[in-house]
């Protein structure tokens, strides 16, 4: 052979392995709203925790039902009333071949909440706990009180690793230098608004990543998202627009996957104050707050017609609700359906309660947050009208409306009466909706955070605080579907429906939908 | 000259300082950052601790007076979102939107200047009139719709574009930039001409308007009289009178084009200042609002300066006019 031949054979043989690449599977993902940091501690939110399950893992995983399984703890169980034990999996390394120890938990403990400028941080699950290292792959972690929801919070944090963790700021993670964890991908890049990309880690100690290379794209704009699709720039996008849903069933090109979600869309009624600002008489007199009697918020809850809603405004992408989580979901009660619609009932609960004429209120909603917000805002306003409850709708963007909702008062009082919400249980079970919008408003113990209603009923607090203190997961399971129920009879909140999200993905590849809205490239299969 | 330039700058400090206060005591009015920032699943401790964090515990005055003791020595804070210097975030991005708009301004001349020269030279024929006609649907058709009827066409139905996105970036004489690649090129010919499609209406509006003026008036007669050259007529007699109020209108809309590239930047998921800056109003992301917003009134300032000094290249009367004062 001259070495010209051999020259040309060489040349021949390294265009045919550049030209393999393309059995590589790399995968795109558009996502309606990006992740805003790498690291993991800085910003306690749903994107980035979604985001963060690559690189990084918990020391207790959920699976798409939110269900708890193992993750970087093999095992765990309670030792006493007041501690846990966590056994830490082994011959698991870090992306830059470290290995993982007990000294990475107590690490990160030290490190979560406390990143510096963290707008949301995830002390939420770390304040109260001390952790203690008992061998290199055993932790101890106490709490002052019997605490059940410890493998729930466990789940919630993603460990990073002492050695290139130490000192990192939020810039070290987001430029890379410190985004090393354990999880089934090694971080890649990171520009913002743009892109960021990440590559399989071949020494992953579970299930090897299925995709060499997984690049996330944010297109915010939902009709650009589906169009990104179906031009073949992108491979799976979340959130698909109620409205294109449709037509992209008949699409052959692309495959869409749906699921509830943990979110329930529901609405809270003002139960505190005796004149409330939004409920007057017809004739615009000022009158006693109607919704403190329980037939009247029945009424209400008996006016709507939840299937309509579910059929037209939500175009099928709903289920109706009647608690707060949907069923299968840890501590929901099996005797609850949902209130069927029975508007002459409803007339009759008013006529009861000595409102025979009605009274006319105004619904307060987000227009920009959940699916379809603004247009259930009507739907419901509409139903109430029919009943005799004059509504009228009004609706902002959310960056004005929750602060209003929270602390738009005097005295930083809820400032509205009667509001259209939404919760999704990020612990996916039901002490989360319980605690944060039924129990009483109670700031110095952490309760009612989010009970923009103000509703107070002792009974169901004891219920709920006796739950969270209860480590037996079948006498806590009944407490607080006890909980419920009670609060449900009492129409403490009035539950619409459950979301339903999403996906579509093109022809070939399917996403494993999840209840916790994540999309993670580890749900895509082929 | 040097006089006006300084002026000029005097001016435009005054004119910072002021928007500096509107836009930080605007938008510390509305609604309260903890709310979009927090997870639902925090307790009340936790949302007194996060207001901290961000400073937002603090009387608005004081807030302001850390503000812009900051902002003078170039430090406009950090975003709530990112956690990262809201100036970098800002900087950042700016390329993007720079070669976006860049590319918008080069089509609005390419497209606009000739057909607008075409339609007043010719403003019977039917041709003419088809231009002119177009130019009012270039006017008039709202952005965000052309966008998407772009991307169904030329993306999702004929495949020759890519729908969203800004293609790879390479490096040249030190400028980084998508407009060195193909793949950027490609990604930047849909939200370039979607953005510039009402520019150039509005450059074939002007053109033709100061070509039907101009043709008429006694330095062309003369030039037609003195026997020149058609070509020689339109092309410098004409076409440099007529560029005027063309260079003042496109110096302008460039910094709109930089400024409100708002909707194209969705649209297309462009990642440039103007989503960045949607993205903060709708985040409540203070500081990055407010970093934005005083970039962007320091860009139009520089843009009228370096207008008005194009001027007296095109006009003599202005450079007179300037050195006699």
């Amino acid at each position: 052979m001259s070495p010209a031949r051999i020259l040309c054979f060489a040349f021949v043989l390294a265009s045919v392995s550049l030209a393999t690449p393309a059995l590589a599977k790399d995968l795109t993902i558009a996502l309606a709203s990006e992740p805003t940091s790498i690291d993991p501690h800085f910003h306690n939110l749903g994107p980035n925790n979604a985001f963060a399950t690559h690189i990084f893992d918990r020391l207790v995983k959920t699976d798409e039902k939110q269900s708890l399984i193992h993750g970087l703890a093999v095992s765990w169980k309670p030792l006493d009333d007041t501690t846990w034990e966590f056994k830490l999996r082994k011959d698991v390394k870090f992306h830059d071949g470290s290995p993982f120890t007990a000294d990475d938990v107590i690490f990160t403990f030290e490190r979560a909440p406390n990143v510096p400028n963290s707008p949301s941080s995830y002390a939420t699950y770390i304040k109260g706990k001390t952790v203690q290292k008992f061998d290199d792959h055993t932790v101890h972690i106490k709490t002052k009180r019997p605490y059940p929801l410890m493998p729930n919070d466990m789940s919630t944090f993603p460990i990073v690793s002492k050695k290139s963790g130490a000192g990192a700021k939020t810039e070290d993670f987001n430029s890379g230098k410190a985004a090393i964890g354990t999880g089934p991908y090694k971080f890649v890049e990171y520009v913002p608004g743009d892109r960021i990309v990440i590559t399989r880690n071949d020494d992953y100690w579970g299930d090897k990543a299925k995709w060499d290379k997984v690049t996330f794209k944010p297109i915010k704009s939902g009709p650009s998202r589906v169009a990104a699709l179906l031009a073949g720039d992108v491979d799976v996008i979340e959130s698909v627009p109620t409205t294109d849903i449709e037509r992209l069933k008949n699409e052959p090109k692309v495959q869409l996957s749906q699921g509830i979600s943990n979110r329930v869309i529901y609405l809270h009624l003002d139960h505190d104050r005796d004149a409330s600002p939004f409920v007057k008489a017809k004739d615009g007199s000022n009158i006693k707050n109607p919704l403190k009697d329980p037939r009247v918020r029945l009424a209400i809850s008996k006016a709507i017609n939840r299937d309509a809603i579910v059929e037209r405004v939500m175009e099928d992408v709903a289920i109706k609700a009647g608690q707060l989580l949907p069923e299968g979901f840890f501590g929901v009660s099996p005797k609850l359906a949902p209130l069927e619609h029975d508007p002459n009932a409803a007339k009759k609960l008013l006529t009861d309660a000595g409102l025979a004429n009605g009274f006319s209120i105004t619904i307060h909603g987000p227009n920009d947050r959940y699916i379809n917000d603004a247009k259930i805002a009507e739907a419901v306003a509409q139903m109430l009208t029919r009943i005799g409850i004059k509504t009228a709708v009004e609706t902002m963007p959310r960056s004005v409306y929750f602060k209003r909702a929270s602390r738009g008062g005097p005295d930083k009082t809820p400032e509205f009466s009667f509001i259209l919400v939404g919760w999704g249980a990020g612990s996916g079970e039901a002490s989360s909706p319980l605690k944060s919008l039924i129990h009483t408003y109670d700031k110095s113990r952490g309760f009612g955070a989010s009970n923009r209603g103000r509703y107070s009923n002792a009974e169901i607090d004891k219920l709920i605080e006796d739950a969270l203190a209860t480590v037996d997961d079948a006498k806590r399971q009944k407490l607080l579907a006890k909980a419920t129920e009670m609060a449900i009879a009492d129409v403490a909140i009035i539950p619409l429906h459950y979301q339903v999200n999403t996906w579509a993905a093109k022809k070939g590849l399917k996403y494993k939908a999840r209840t916790d809205e994540r999309t993670v490239a580890m749900g895509v299969t082929e | 000259m040097t006089a006006f330039v300084i002026r000029r700058l005097l001016q435009s400090a005054v004119v910072v300082f002021v928007m500096s206060l509107i836009v930080f005591f605007g938008v510390n009015v509305v609604g309260d950052p903890v709310d979009m920032l927090i997870n639902p699943e925090a307790d009340q401790e936790d949302i007194e601790r996060a207001i901290r964090a961000l400073g937002l515990d603090r009387p608005i005055g004081e807030q302001y007076f850390y503000f812009v003791k900051g902002a003078l020595s170039g430090d406009f804070g950090r975003s709530f979102i990112f956690g990262e210097p809201a100036l970098k975030l800002v900087l950042q991005r700016m390329p993007a939107t720079f070669e976006l708009a860049f590319t918008a301004l080069v089509m609005a001349i390419v497209f606009g200047i000739p057909l607008g020269l075409y339609a007043g030279l010719r403003p019977n024929a039917l041709s003419s009139k088809t231009i002119m006609a177009g130019s009012i649907l270039g006017f008039s058709l709202p952005t965000f719709w052309v966008g998407l009827m772009l991307i169904m066409v030329f993306a999702v139905m004929l495949g020759w574009l890519p729908a969203t996105g800004r293609g790879e970036v390479a490096t040249f004489l030190g400028i980084s930039s998508s407009l060195f690649t193909l793949d950027g090129l490609s990604h930047i010919i849909l939200p370039a001409f979607n953005l510039a499609l009402l520019k150039i209406s509005l450059v074939i509006r002007l053109t033709r308007a100061g070509t039907r003026e101009a043709i008429y008036q006694d330095y062309i007669k003369f030039a037609r009289a003195k026997g020149l050259s058609e070509n020689r007529i339109i092309f410098v007699h004409l076409l440099k009178n007529i560029l005027i109020p063309v260079v003042t209108v496109l110096g302008l809309e460039f910094g709109n084009l930089v400024a409100f590239s708002v909707v194209t930047e969705t649209i297309f998921a462009w990642p440039g200042m103007g989503k960045l800056l949607i993205d903060s109003i709708q985040q409540l992301d203070r500081p990055v609002i407010v970093a934005y917003l005083i970039v962007i009134v320091l860009l139009f300032v520089l843009i009228n300066l370096i207008v008005d000094v194009l001027y007296s290249v095109l006009d003599p009367r202005v450079r007179i006019g300037e050195s006699q004062t």
